[in-house]
């Protein structure tokens, strides 16, 4: 988990001193995961039968909102952030929904490729037009959302169209151990397949570089522009990623955005990802995803209206953010 | 005189314009209203003119909360949950309270969510796109259950409601605008004459020098945010009345051309920069272009499409004309 927060700090200290600091660096997406594993054992105390077929359920579900999540979570360590990320999902999704419908199994493959190159340039626009129009981020991508979920429309008019069937058994069932869920283990290990090199690599750390500082980056010698288009174009292929992983789990293609937009920011802030650009990793919003569809989950087991778990959804942000930025303001002080 | 002391006219019109950003803003309105009617011959019309006004008063009042907030750095993502809320509130209470009373009841809810964002803000120092995300789950939460335990009663928009939101007199002028003409100038002359909105202007270009210059930026924020959410309030009122329908997600859909208006009329996201009159022009420029991409007959795939486009490209524009380099 040492990909999950700022670039390593290249200083010679022993063993002991690196494996601290490495938890110092990750400490929230620890204390994330310290906190799942507690409503984990709950949800078992309270719903005794929550077992292999919850798990399943839980990583299916869970699963598009965790790749929208990397891909906002990219976006915004570069500096940016991206409201456009549901109208991306909807439209890869309802493309790849339309190519696959009655077609053959080797051609679902062509499709996943070609939607996840169409995910890449797409992102790739959005970049290029924040970089070419100086307008801020947010309104941009706010303008594009309309041009993709318009986009979505004219593929498909209504929910339609088909999926592959190994597409479709690639996220459901197990692998191995019936506890591992195949939804899971894609989502980590295209995750951290993609990320994980790319944040090794020149290009990776420019990406926090210019989020935490764009004119440092700039005087550094890094093209702050040229960043910005690259963040920008994996925030793509990450939506395209989620737009696939909605067709897989539903089976159909559907125009209208989901809710995943917002849902990403308030994924990636409780999984510490600063706002202001340059701080926080890939790991933590994904397990603030879990976090947050287990909460959900709970409470319908202890029968509470589902609607109260919104609410909660919203308190849980609230609070988490609050807390944080008082023990900021603290450290400030002190 | 020569051409290289004088700056060309070109400069120069660029520079007057970047001094008075609203002339773009009309000269472009003044475009799309010719293009309508050349697009389809005799639509403008008194009855055009009113049907737009009604159409745009909610916008822009939603984009005053934006334009507000945007003034101070911050942003009010809750505004079309808190405004289908109010609007639900008002016609689930009319039955037991009254207009009056369920208005009242609909503008205290939306007061008290906005000062918890304001405290949030304020003195939590809570990103505000974060603190209103989460503000507007809240709401739409509580809005649900709220629905649920109404569900039995006869809810329906009260006809005064009705009345206000779309009823045009002599069939020329919109009611709405007994709401939003008085509202509006208060916010102009609020902007540029008094304190409190020459402090929203200092938070947000500079909230060091603001506040080594004395400014409590907690207190104005957290009245800030309790205005945005009361017209937010006001609009969800004047939406339930103007569809006719009640419903905790009413007003969704105009959360992003919000945004989109206030960013249209030249407030920067920012901070510190813009002003409502630009947002009226920028609410009105939107609904024009709404109603005139409908008259082509366009899907609404289409319409999606080119709405985006038309915003990009002014946003791009603007920002050229403005900037100082």
């Amino acid at each position: 988990m040492s990909a999950t927060t700022a670039p390593p700090v290249s200083r010679s200290v022993g063993l002991s001193g690196v494996l601290l600091a490495g938890l110092r660096r990750n400490a929230w997406t620890i204390g994330l995961l310290f906190f799942l594993g507690l409503l984990l054992v709950f949800t078992k105390f309270i719903q005794p039968r929550y077992g292999v077929a919850g798990v399943q359920g839980l990583a299916i579900s869970v699963m598009p909102l965790a790749l929208a999540a990397v891909a906002q979570a990219i976006v915004v360590i570069a500096g940016g952030i991206d409201l456009s990320i549901g109208s991306l999902m909807a439209l890869t999704n309802v493309i790849a929904a339309a190519l696959m419908k009655g077609q053959s199994e080797e051609f679902g493959v062509v499709v996943v490729v070609g939607v996840v190159l169409i995910g890449i340039l797409l992102g790739a626009i959005n970049g290029t037009l924040v970089v070419l129009t100086r307008v801020p981020d947010i309104v941009v991508t706010l303008a594009m959302s309309f041009v993709w979920a318009g986009c979505a429309l004219l593929v498909l008019a209504t929910p339609g169209g088909g999926s592959a069937a190994w597409l479709m058994s690639i996220v459901t069932g197990s692998l191995g151990n019936e506890w591992i869920p195949k939804a899971a283990v894609v989502v980590i290990v295209v995750v951290a397949a993609i990320w994980i090199p790319f944040r090794r690599t020149r290009s990776g750390l420019s990406i926090y570089a210019v989020g935490s500082n764009g004119l440092a980056a700039f005087r550094s010698g890094i093209s702050v522009g040229r960043t910005k288009i690259l963040a920008y174009g994996l925030m793509g292929l990450f939506a395209a990623l989620a737009g696939l992983a909605v067709t897989a789990s539903t089976g159909i293609g559907t125009p209208v955005p989901g809710p995943y937009t917002l849902l990403s920011v308030a994924a990636i802030v409780l999984g510490g990802v600063s706002l202001a650009g340059g701080r926080g990793g890939i790991f933590g919003p994904i397990v603030a995803v879990v976090v947050l569809q287990l909460i959900r989950t709970d409470m319908t087991f202890m029968d509470i209206n589902t609607n109260l778990s919104t609410v909660v959804q919203g308190l849980i942000l609230i609070g988490v953010v609050m807390v944080g930025s008082l023990l900021q303001l603290r450290r400030a002080h002190t | 005189m020569s051409a290289a002391v004088q700056p060309s006219v070109a400069v120069r019109t660029v520079r007057s314009l970047r001094d008075r950003p609203l002339v773009p803003l009309l000269l472009l309105l003044a475009a799309l209203v010719v293009l309508s009617e050349l697009v389809r011959r005799g639509s403008v019309s008194a009855d055009w003119v009113a049907v737009t006004l009604r159409a745009a008063v909610p916008l822009a009042i939603l984009a005053g909360c934006q334009t507000l907030t945007m003034l101070t750095g911050g942003i009010d993502l809750s505004v079309s949950a808190v405004a289908s809320m109010s609007g639900f509130v008002v016609a689930s209470l009319v039955a037991g309270l009254g207009t009056p009373g369920g208005i009242v009841v609909a503008l205290g809810a939306a007061a008290l969510a906005g000062l918890v964002s304001g405290i949030g803000v304020g003195v939590f120092k809570v990103h505000p796109l974060i603190m209103t995300l989460g503000m507007s789950l809240v709401v739409l939460g509580l809005a649900n259950v709220w629905q649920l335990q109404m569900v039995q009663t006869n809810a329906g928009v009260p006809p005064e409601v009705r009345w206000i939101g779309s009823q045009l007199v002599f069939g020329v002028v919109p009611v709405s605008l007994v709401v939003f003409v008085p509202m509006a100038a208060l916010i102009l002359v609020g902007l540029r004459r008094t304190g409190y909105g020459r402090l929203l202007y200092a938070i947000g270009d500079n909230p060091i020098a603001a506040r080594l210059s004395g400014a409590r930026a907690w207190q104005i924020l957290i009245a800030l945010y309790v205005i945005s959410a009361v017209m937010a309030g006001i609009a969800g009122i004047l939406y339930s009345g103007y569809t006719n329908v009640a419903s905790v997600s009413l007003v969704d859909s105009a959360l992003l051309p919000s945004v989109a208006a206030t960013v249209i009329g030249g407030t920067s996201i920012l901070g510190g920069r813009g002003g409502f009159g630009g947002t009226i022009v920028g609410a009105l420029i939107l609904t024009v272009i709404g109603s005139l991409l409908s008259s082509l007959g366009y899907p609404e795939a289409i319409r999606q499409v080119l709405f985006g486009a038309i915003i990009v490209a002014v946003a791009a524009a603007y920002t050229r004309v403005t900037s100082e380099s």
